[in-house]
């Protein structure tokens, strides 16, 4: 056995041709040749020298309907897949697709037996749920003729309400991603699940025998009750075999602060929509934490103005405030009313300091982080949390250490939060452990030989563990080696076998939200290729590979429903996309948590000592996403990045160091080196640096390979995020890095329109009145015809977090291609819509402003007079739309648009990543079969999803109605968490958008120019504490130029 | 050469001049000026410059064609035109290039029908250089549209797909005033050449040279009667490219004029493109003419007079440049618009600023030299003017088209430009064949009117 693992290991080198041909020629009878030859006449041929020897091998050869090595492919699966290939390399290679041969004819063939709500051309929703870091966020993915085209959000899900983040929106691109892998691999060689499970099952008897003894299995965060079912039975069968598990992005910190806190593992959610005043502490509760999307609802239904209906404050409750401190700029900063830049490792202090002003009995005094926040602010905060008990709510990062969350919740039982802004639940994880004690153990194991046969299912440990642990080094000594995973990556490269993963909607399954609600996961199509779910390969080694994920998922249920009404309970789960009753019960917790000062993560460091930040990459999470184009391609909110990850620091800290944007640093700690080019970002805490986990991936496929660098080197086998005690070192070196923004201020020219809540409660017209639309101005020219409909929208800047969930919804609906880093540092990227960011105030802890930017529809639209051959049009209802047909590419209507939302098609994009329907064949199911995909040399531009207006109108004028205010959502209104975008019929007076224009709040971007947009802004609000803010002002005065050159993107 | 030193101390004798320096130095005849240029086409020997020269020339039009067949392949983005800077180099030269072409109607019409006999020795090439610079600028828009395939479509023409071109898009406009000035520049040059083809036709003694001028000269006898109608149509043709020359370059002015960009949106555009076409069209006559005079020996046709007037004309349109720039300046000030103001901070402050301060070096300050009659007259001082004034009008319409798109409304939008090495190909390669053109028109016609010429002898004789 071990002989044949270890050359199942050597397989990855192909093992010399072991065909049975024997080369050694057969000696000829030349004498006989000759007589034969003489004797012949007339039309005699030969074939060769040896049919004319008539040599037993010839006839043998003869005689045999196939070579005789042919016998290999008698087995059909191998026979099949061998046509595959030779008619795939035929067709590579040319063969009848040479632009001379006919199309094939192909027949259309209607349905004989239509299935039910089947309409071609229509599409079919369907519930189902994605997952990050293990938690579900509930779907409604589009269907059109059976392939999933988009995605939506489920209304009906506790942690979607309607909306998604933009990993959901881009998941769908990984769906078809031609990189995903195809086959199941034997050491790197091309096999077959039979395979896989006859290897298996003569593994199986033996490890019965030690009673699983030297099996591990290795998973990420498990919420799927199927799948912990699954597991645990499987380790009742075999009690010796291990489960580990370990997500990269995970969750440590907040469960060992809760144990710490509640002397049990125990989830908190808060209640966003109780919160008057919200203290978030390095927290990202925006995007990426479990339940952040719902959580960003709740927060901003605080906060928006325009959802005050009549006269102003009618809605009965108070704008809340935010406070964040922040290690490096994140979404939560922008949104707070104050923010704080601090280093990761002071917060500690600060959680301390705070705690011990609310009263809560805290370890010493010594709080070096204190003199980081000045007192005025320190006041205003206590102030205002002691003011709002029980309707405040402190978070804590994910990164944070243990004790920031006991602190944190020490400050909320303090302050009578708990129960009413946060609620304990039971655990939504099955099996709540500490998952780096969890990993660390398995490496141990692995180290002491004692791991003999290691299933990985999903997840690339290799590639994401720790630095620190050495995973790789150990992850060679396990005898046998399974990876169940999308794509063939660094793990699977060094396992014996590689499994594909089936995509999540290509597979049964099910998981829990951040509130412990169960969603039921309906694949939406048969995998595309051999994919299997980890649910299948539990199956096979519980011994029962007969077992279909479905019957799995359905075992599970049928088992906690009872067969009553199974059928009519499993229909609804599926239907509704939540599974009734789920959601965990409060959890009533004890009290046990004393501060100690042994309980603070490490003596703190010197200042001059810089610490690095490893947080989730904003847009590739922790790498599962680096093939995505979508993902890679979208700027990260902030510094507005793409392709790559960058060693961020803050202004002063460059200046210390003598670094520059591009420069490529060395940043080592511990005989561990990663080289990053640097980006300077006002606002990030001094000598702290952020290093966005995920890049560097080697084998993640044509989009992911050599973006960035491995930030997971430096990674040390601590739960925070953090690591203090790091070098930086220029190197001299440079490495261009491709922004999409390279300019950070306003130049003073009102784009964002600003103010703060006393102000507009004084004055609710203070937004500059030459902002405002203007009306009946005098001009020679006619009116547009009034038509039933004008399309018109409304973006509430006080409500946009800049999530980016908007760009790639709108990506995945208008079919719009990716680029590529070189073409985006040319500024050629394809965005229709954009988020600009603009600072305000000082380089070191600037206000932070986003800006949605896609087509205004402009009633009087520059573009539409300068296009020589009409291909820019005005439709009668307002909408300004690009015929890309007739346009023939001279750009001048880019030129003259105001606002430079038309994307131009450069290259042919789609052929350049081999992403075109001739090299990634798959890649046309993505297509969305309502939008024409633009061919090179013609301009594009977002047109208010005129496919979902015209399906609107198509069903309204069949029933003979009106077009309902809501029934037309656009693609990035249906992707906002936080509702900021409204789009309707600005003619109906009752629609939702025609009466945020009338807000006193509404503007148009660049309104002098008289282009009359339709789609407006509401100024951006801010409630900043009294004390803290005088009354502010409108005007932003450009940050200082020169200090800003050296922070802006400047030459490449 | 001594020969004409000699002639040149006979200058204040020279009857007809007003000033000192005659148009055509004296002791010419009809058959001298006939032989004298007819041989250049004829008889004498090619010289081993015109072969090198047209060899650079044809090799950089083979770089030409081949960028345009890799553009065909892959598309624009080979170049470094992005979004916002939409437009870019094939912009910068097509508007380069159409100004050039302004000197040779100019010099041929309205020097005609004001009766400037001193165009007679200029006209001819610079009739050709329009011809040939018009057709290196029509080039560009044509590769710039990102479907070059469907440029047909700018046209009016009736077609199933009942489709109209814009009219209200200045892009409209220029495709048939770049159409009507070549069709009307080619048609001008070819009526001034038809009494020379039949010249060279009957003076080659090659018979195929015999019959192919003699085919284009259309049958020319030289008769009273051809006289009299030939003089007749000219005339006519004069007046009606008169027009063009004010026609095309303000309809390429009203491409930026009529956009809302700032730095384009200004009523000045029209009057000052024209002033500025002059301008570099006269500087790009003299860049060819002082090379052409010395290699072929044609300081007698083509005098210092023909020189100091074309510095003359340099100096008054510069002028009106310099009063157009100025004016922008103002304007952008005055009008109290801040992206007005931003643009004109940026071209003197931006990142883009060396090129704005080259440009006022090479148009407004070089040129003032020509105020000096001796620098006039120095002709290596006048051929580093002229060229000055090439770079400078190229960097003018650089400054005015990228300066301005790279930094427009939105400070989010703003971006840097940076020209490709296929950017760079394309705008050498037009000069390729630009002057692969006009050598084989050296090689193969007579660069200075000869019928005109002789014209001016009978003239000199006769008030002599």
């Amino acid at each position: 056995m071990t002989d044949d693992v270890n050359n199942l290991a050597d397989l990855r080198h192909p093992p010399p041709d072991c065909t049975d041909r024997s080369d050694e020629s057969v000696p000829l009878d030349w004498d006989t040749l000759r007589t034969r030859l003489s004797g012949a006449g007339g039309r005699t041929f030969w074939k060769g020298l040896d049919e004319l020897t008539e040599s037993p091998e010839f006839l043998d050869y003869v005689s045999r309907e196939f070579p005789r090595q042919s016998g290999e492919w008698m087995d059909t699966v191998a026979r099949r897949s061998f046509l595959k290939l030779m008619a795939a390399s035929l067709g590579l290679a040319g063969v009848g697709l040479g632009g001379c041969l006919r199309q094939p004819d192909e027949k259309i063939v209607p349905y004989v037996r239509q299935p039910e709500d089947f309409v071609p051309g229509n599409p079919l929703f369907f519930a189902t749920c994605t997952t990050l870091g293990g938690y579900a966020m509930g779907l409604l993915v589009e269907s059109h003729l059976g392939r999933p085209t988009k995605i939506e959000g489920n209304p009906d899900h506790p942690a979607s309400l309607g909306a998604t983040d933009a990993f959901a929106q881009a998941s769908i691109l990984s769906l078809y991603d031609p990189d995903r892998s195809q086959t199941v691999l034997k050491g790197g060689q091309i096999s077959t699940w039979g395979e896989f499970l006859t290897a298996l099952s003569a593994e199986l008897p033996a490890l019965r025998g030690r009673d699983g003894k030297g099996l591990a299995i290795l998973t990420e965060t498990v919420t799927s009750p199927t799948l912990a079912g699954q597991l645990r039975s499987l380790l009742k069968e075999l009690p010796a075999a291990k489960w580990h598990q370990y997500e990269p992005v995970g969750r440590d910190n907040v469960r060992a602060g809760a144990k710490r806190a509640f002397g049990e593992y125990v989830d908190s959610i808060y209640h966003f929509d109780r919160a008057e005043v919200v203290l978030a502490l390095d927290a990202e509760f925006l995007t990426g934490m479990p339940g952040s999307v719902r959580y960003a609802r709740h927060f901003m239904d605080r906060r928006k103005l325009s959802r005050r209906d009549g006269p102003a404050g009618a809605t009965g409750h108070a704008m809340n405030r935010l406070y964040a401190i922040e290690s490096t700029p994140g979404l939560c900063g922008v949104v707070a009313d104050h923010r704080l830049p601090m280093r990761a490792d002071r917060i500690e202090g600060f959680a301390r300091a705070l705690a011990g002003e609310l009263g809560v009995a805290v370890a010493d005094g010594q709080v070096p982080a204190a003199t980081e926040v000045p007192a005025a602010w320190l006041a205003a905060l206590v102030s205002d949390l002691k003011s709002h008990r029980g309707t405040s709510l402190v978070i804590a990062g994910d990164g944070q250490p243990a004790v920031v969350h006991a602190l944190t919740h020490a400050i909320n039982r303090s302050l009578d939060n708990l129960g009413r802004t946060v609620e304990t639940i039971e655990p939504v994880e099955a099996e709540p452990v500490d998952q780096l004690a969890s990993l660390r153990a398995l490496v141990e194991s692995m180290r002491a030989d004692e791991v003999d046969l290691l299933v990985v299912l999903g997840g690339n440990p290799l590639y994401n563990a720790p630095g620190e642990l050495d995973f790789a080094k150990y992850y060679e000594q396990v005898r046998l080696r399974v990876h169940l995973s999308e794509y063939f990556d660094e793990t699977s490269f060094v396992s014996h076998w590689h499994i594909p993963a089936a995509h999540y909607l290509e597979s049964w399954g099910d998981a829990r939200a951040f509130d412990g609600t169960a969603t039921i996961q309906q694949p939406l199509i048969a995998p595309l290729y051999q994919g299997r779910t980890a649910h299948e390969l539990l199956a096979s080694l519980s011994g029962h590979p007969e077992l279909t994920a479905y019957e799995v998922v359905r075992q599970y249920w049928k088992g906690r429903w009872g067969d009553a009404d199974f059928e009519m309970r499993w229909q609804r789960a599926l239907h509704d996309g939540v599974v009734a009753n789920t959601k965990a019960q409060p959890h009533n917790v004890m009290w046990s948590f004393t501060d100690r000062a042994s309980a603070s993560i490490s003596p703190l460091a010197d200042h001059a000592d810089l610490e690095v930040n490893l947080c989730p990459d904003p847009t590739v999470w922790d790498g599962r996403f680096a093939n995505n184009g979508w993902l890679q391609e979208l700027p990260k909110p902030l510094t507005k990045l793409t392709w790559d990850n960058a060693a961020i620091v803050s202004p002063r800290t460059a200046e210390r160091l003598g670094v520059s944007n591009h420069d490529l640093v060395e940043l080592s700690r511990g005989g561990r080196t990663v080289r990053a080019p640097a980006w300077i970002v006002p606002g990030q805490a001094d000598d702290s640096i952020s290093l966005a986990l995920g890049y560097g991936r080697t084998r993640s496929g044509r989009i992911g390979n050599g973006a960035g660098v491995n930030a997971y080197i430096l990674k040390t086998a601590r739960p925070e995020w953090f690591v203090g005690g790091v070098e930086l070192k220029p190197t001299g070196e440079r490495r261009a890095l491709a922004v999409t923004q390279n300019h950070y201020s306003m130049e003073g020219r009102g784009l964002v329109q600003i103010g703060t809540l006393t102000q507009f409660e004084h004055d609710p017209k203070f937004v500059d009145a030459t902002s405002r639309h203007p009306e009946n101005l005098p001009t020679l020219y006619p009116k547009y015809e009034e038509s039933e409909n004008a399309w018109g929208m409304v973006i509430d800047q006080t409500a946009c977090t800049g999530c980016n969930a908007c760009i790639v919804a709108c990506q995945a609906e208008n079919n719009i291609p990716i680029v590529g880093k070189e073409q985006v540092g040319k500024g050629r990227e394809m965005h229709w819509l954009r988020i600009d960011r603009y600072y305000k105030g000082g380089l070191d802890n600037p206000e932070t402003y986003f800006q949605p930017v896609a087509c205004m529809h402009c009633e009087n639209a520059p573009c539409e007079l300068v296009c020589p051959v009409g291909a820019t049009v005005h439709s009668h209802e307002g909408l300004n739309q690009m015929v890309y047909n007739r346009c023939v590419g001279t750009r001048y209507c880019s030129n003259n648009c105001p606002y430079k939302v038309r994307r131009f098609n450069f290259l042919n994009y789609d052929a350049e990543f081999g992403y075109d329907g001739d090299q990634a064949p798959v890649l046309k199911l993505l297509r969305n079969p309502d939008v024409t995909v633009r061919s090179r040399g013609v301009m594009e531009k977002c047109t208010y999803c005129i496919q979902r207006i015209n399906e609107s109108k198509i069903e309204a004028q069949k029933q003979n109605r009106p077009v309902r205010d809501g029934e037309i959502v656009t693609a990035c209104q249906g992707a906002c968490p936080t509702r900021a975008i409204v789009f309707g019929n600005i003619r109906d007076s009752e629609s939702q958008v025609a009466r945020l224009k009338e807000s006193p709040l509404n503007y148009s971007l660049l309104a002098q120019l008289n282009t009359l947009p339709r789609t407006t802004y509401l100024a951006r609000i801010r409630n900043p504490h009294p004390d803290l803010e005088g009354p502010a002002t409108t005007d932003t005065p450009p940050i200082h130029p020169t200090a800003m050159d050296r922070v802006e993107g400047g030459e490449r | 050469m001594s020969d004409s030193h000699d002639r040149q101390s006979n200058i204040a004798m020279a009857p007809h001049s007003s000033t000192e320096v005659p148009m055509l130095e004296p002791g010419h005849t009809y058959g001298s000026v006939t032989d004298q240029i007819s041989a250049i086409v004829l008889t004498r020997r090619t010289p081993r410059g015109w072969f090198v020269g047209f060899g650079i020339s044809f090799l950089l039009l083979m770089a030409f064609l081949y960028a345009t067949a890799y553009l065909f392949a892959k598309g624009i983005g080979i170049w470094g035109t992005t979004i916002p800077i939409g437009w870019a180099f094939p912009i910068v030269n097509f508007v380069w290039w159409v100004g050039i072409a302004h000197a040779g109607t100019l010099i041929s019409a309205i020097l005609l029908l004001l009766r400037q006999e001193w165009r007679t020795s200029i006209n001819r090439f610079a009739e050709a250089m329009t011809l040939f610079a018009v057709s290196c600028a029509g080039l560009f828009p044509l590769l710039h549209l990102g479907r070059p395939w469907v440029f047909y479509w700018l046209l009016p023409y009736p077609n199933t797909m009942d489709l109209w071109p814009q009219f209200r898009s200045p892009l409209v406009w220029d495709v048939f005033a770049v159409l009507t000035y070549f069709t009307v520049s080619l048609l001008f040059w070819y009526a001034g050449l038809i009494p020379d083809l039949a010249t060279l036709r009957d003076r080659t003694t090659s018979r195929f040279a015999q019959i192919v001028y003699g085919m284009l000269a259309l049958g020319w006898r030289g008769s009273a009667a051809h006289w009299h109608r030939y003089q007749t149509a000219y005339l006519l043709m004069a007046g009606l490219a008169t027009p063009l020359v004010i026609s095309v370059h303000s309809i390429v002015a009203m491409d930026f004029a009529a956009a809302i960009v700032p730095g384009w949106h200004t009523t000045i555009f029209p009057p000052y493109f024209v002033a500025g076409a002059i301008f570099s069209g006269f500087a790009m006559v003299m860049t060819l003419a002082i090379p052409l005079r010395a290699v072929y020996g044609l300081q007698d046709f083509v005098t210092m007079r023909h020189l100091d007037n074309m510095a003359k004309i340099i100096l008054a349109t510069g002028s009106i440049l310099a009063y157009g720039y100025f004016i922008e300046v103002f304007f952008s000030y005055y009008s109290g618009n801040p992206y007005e103001r931003y643009v004109t901070i940026n071209r003197a402050l931006g990142p883009y600023a060396w090129s704005y301060w080259a440009l006022i070096a090479c148009n407004i300050v070089t040129p003032q030299l020509l105020w000096s009659r001796s620098l006039r007259r120095s002709v290596p001082v006048l051929f580093v003017v002229a060229m000055a004034i090439n770079v400078g009008m190229w960097l003018e319409r650089f400054v005015i088209v990228v300066i301005s798109l790279h930094r427009d409304f939105l400070p989010s939008s703003w971006q840097m430009y940076y020209p490709t090495a296929w950017d760079i190909t394309h705008f050498v390669g037009s000069l390729g064949l630009f002057f692969t053109l006009l050598f084989l028109f050296i090689r193969l016609l007579p660069m200075i009117s000869i019928f005109e010429l002789r014209e001016l002898v009978h003239e000199t004789e006769g008030e002599g």
